[in-house]
């Protein structure tokens, strides 16, 4: 059963200390640069204390608060998956022999602590751990395996979305659904910062337990945080309308939509970099000058490349309109059909990040409001 | 360090050398590696593919065109085309190559019993088809009619010509074969291969069609024989080819629509992907 507890940021802090104890690298939010990245943190007070980020379409800006808070923000750029499959990882490096290849050791996975992981970012986890399962009874990302099952998860609940986000509308937040080890949630509460941490997994509540100094809740306290994240789910900058969602992408595959969003779009990528469930990949090859070791690199890759679809000559998808048309109708409809969920989780890093302000949930809109499937043009498509 | 010769797989991406037995030019720009497995043993079934490693170059999606039952090494028909399969190719009978898989939906061998089979090939497309046909050959009670048709650019680009004038010969198969472009030397058939399929018998109520080739001779020929034979999508088979970083589902490049050609396909029926082919960029 999850236990709850109630602190003031020291109990933070020590919670911070005690996953580092247990020989997790903890890696949080924190500000560089005027930027919120994830890194390694060693205590409470590496935290971005009082910061907030104010993000719109195309704009991302830090800003003082003014109070206390330790998570008054919600996402920055980075997301977790760089840890988990980082940007570029050694596949395999070996020596070829007259008796065939000699593979180099594999290192270690690192065994990190994710800490101040939001709602939409479990959600995420749960979305990648699906695309890397197991096949053929062998895992399809040892890489990924190795490092995810180590990882310890504390999410922290968000009760002041940001101007992007949309969790209510992919159900992924702003409360924790589940996949983390411990959630806390932050209330201001008759002029005290106080902290309620909860255990998710069996994990969590031993660590919660092994910790001195931390408060049962009162129930004043359990009252204000269930008010505060009602009221945050009311509080949405976006919506999208997910009713109906996938067929609607999928028989408008000729919707003109596409090519006014190509005059925008500058195909740079930044959207499926960003994203926390983007998982294309594409391999490197090295090979040492005289030819005997050679090193496979994995790398994220992005379907808006041209590259991406190229095969013998030519790309597949040469219009920045039909690579537009893949992404969005992967992540909202044909994914569903390949994962039995979305592929989105309603961050908004696409639209914040988006050099353009291209807004995923407007474009979908735009795709409803002007719904071709039952005109002639509409006949077919990916349906 | 561990030694790959014994298959040691860390995961599903490290490759396992097979040694080259031989390399055999087929056409001035397709030849055929001669690979032996380092056990002895590779199992696979009729239009299952590998992913073919050069070392230090690079890896690309190769479908195996030896028979799963009648050759004990592994056969990869080639066309030199980028760099991976330029490497592959001035590979010498000793060297190593790197393999990972069989990966893939096969070819409906077992669905189509008691059927018609028709087998539809164009240029390099044969190599695919080829342990369908041997397959067929070796089960042949278990098909009506097998029908292999194929279609090619000049005299000079037929593919497996040997097998095929030997197939010709035989009366429990029939082989037609067409050429885009011929010269004095051809006596044989010219133009599309399509053109070919009113010059066989076969019951379009009770035929398994398998097609591979370019995309536009797949649909062509899908379209020719459900429009001029009403034979079902759902049987005839095509098989699909994408740029591919895994094989395994998780690189995302091969996705044609909801499908990972990789793990869906790559044979699939027309019912499945035929209205993809319609739309640019898919």
């Amino acid at each position: 059963m999850s236990e709850m507890y109630v602190s003031g940021q020291s109990g933070i802090g020590r919670l911070i200390q005690a996953l580092a104890e247990r020989g997790h690298r903890v890696i949080g939010p924190v500000v560089r640069n005027k930027a919120l990245v994830y890194d390694e943190i060693n205590g409470v007070e590496d935290l971005p204390k009082g910061w907030t980020d104010l993000q719109e379409p195309g704009r991302y800006r830090l800003e003082q608060r003014g109070d206390e808070k330790l998570f008054g923000y919600v996402v920055g750029s980075a997301s977790w998956k760089q840890f988990l499959n980082p940007p570029e990882t050694v596949l395999w490096s070996g020596t070829i022999n007259p008796e065939g290849f000699m593979t180099d050791p594999a290192p270690e996975p690192p065994k990190y602590a994710f800490f101040g992981v939001r709602p939409c970012e479990v959600a995420a986890l749960g979305v990648l751990d699906k695309v890397y399962a197991t096949s053929n009874g062998l895992p399809s990302m040892a890489g990924y395996s190795a490092i995810r099952e180590q990882a310890f998860i504390v999410a922290v609940n968000c009760v002041e979305p940001g101007g992007n986000c949309f969790c209510v509308s992919m159900d992924t937040g702003p409360t924790a659904r589940g996949g983390h080890d411990i959630v806390i949630t932050e209330i201001a509460h008759n002029g005290n910062m106080r902290y309620l941490i909860e255990s998710g997994t069996a994990a969590g509540a031993e660590v919660l337990d092994g910790m001195a100094n931390l408060e049962e809740p009162t129930k004043s306290e359990i009252e204000a945080r269930d008010y505060f994240l009602t009221e945050a789910a009311a509080a949405m900058g976006r919506t999208l309308e997910v009713d109906g969602l996938p067929e609607l992408l999928k028989g408008n595959a000729r919707n003109p939509r596409w090519d006014s969003i190509a005059d925008r779009c500058l195909a740079c990528a930044n959207c499926t970099m960003v994203c926390p469930t983007c998982f294309c990949n594409t391999v490197d090859d090295n090979l040492s000058l005289d030819g005997t070791h050679a090193t496979r690199t994995r790398k994220w890759d992005s379907c808006f490349t041209l590259g991406f679809s190229y095969m013998h000559g030519r790309p597949m998808r040469e219009g920045i309109g039909a690579r537009y048309r893949q992404w969005i109708t992967h992540k909202l409809a044909t994914w569903v059909d390949q994962f039995e969920e979305m592929g989105c989780v309603g961050c908004g890093r696409c639209i914040t990040w988006c050099p353009v302000g291209i807004d995923i949930t407007q474009e979908a809109a735009a795709i409803r409001r002007a719904d071709l499937r039952d005109t002639p043009i509409g006949i077919g498509g990916f349906v | 360090m561990e030694t790959l010769t014994e298959p040691a797989v860390i995961d599903q991406m490290t490759p396992i050398p097979f040694k080259v037995q031989s390399v055999r030019e087929e056409l001035s720009h397709t030849f055929t590696l001669e690979l032996e497995p380092p056990n002895g043993d590779f199992s696979f079934q009729p239009g299952q593919f590998t992913m073919l490693y050069a070392f230090g170059i690079g890896e690309v999606p190769i479908s195996i065109s030896s028979s799963a039952t009648r050759e004990t090494t592994l056969l990869q028909t080639i066309r030199r085309t980028g760099a991976v399969t330029h490497a592959l190719g001035t590979l010498k009978s000793g060297d190593y190559v790197g393999i990972r898989g069989p990966y893939g939906r096969p070819w409906p061998m077992k669905e189509a019993k008691g059927r018609d089979l028709l087998i539809i090939g164009g240029g390099i497309g044969l190599a695919p088809l080829r342990p369908a046909i041997y397959h067929a050959l070796e089960n042949r009670a278990d098909y009506e009619r097998v029908v292999v048709l194929y279609g090619t650019r000049t005299p000079d680009d037929i593919l497996f010509e040997t097998e095929l004038r030997r197939w010709g010969d035989r009366t429990d198969i029939t082989t037609l074969i067409t050429v885009d472009a011929a010269d004095r030397g051809w006596y044989g058939a010219v133009g599309v291969v399509t053109r070919l399929i009113g010059r066989v018998g076969f019951d379009p109520l009770n035929t398994t069609a398998m097609v591979c080739g370019p995309e536009i001779m797949m649909t062509v020929t899908a379209e020719r024989l459900m429009e001029g034979y009403a034979v079902a999508p759902e049987n005839i088979y095509v098989t699909m080819e994408r740029n591919m970083k895994c094989g395994i589902g998780v690189c995302g490049h091969c996705q044609f629509g909801s499908k990972f050609i990789c793990t869906d396909g790559a044979v699939f029926s027309y019912k499945e992907v035929g209205h993809l082919f319609d739309i640019k960029g898919v």
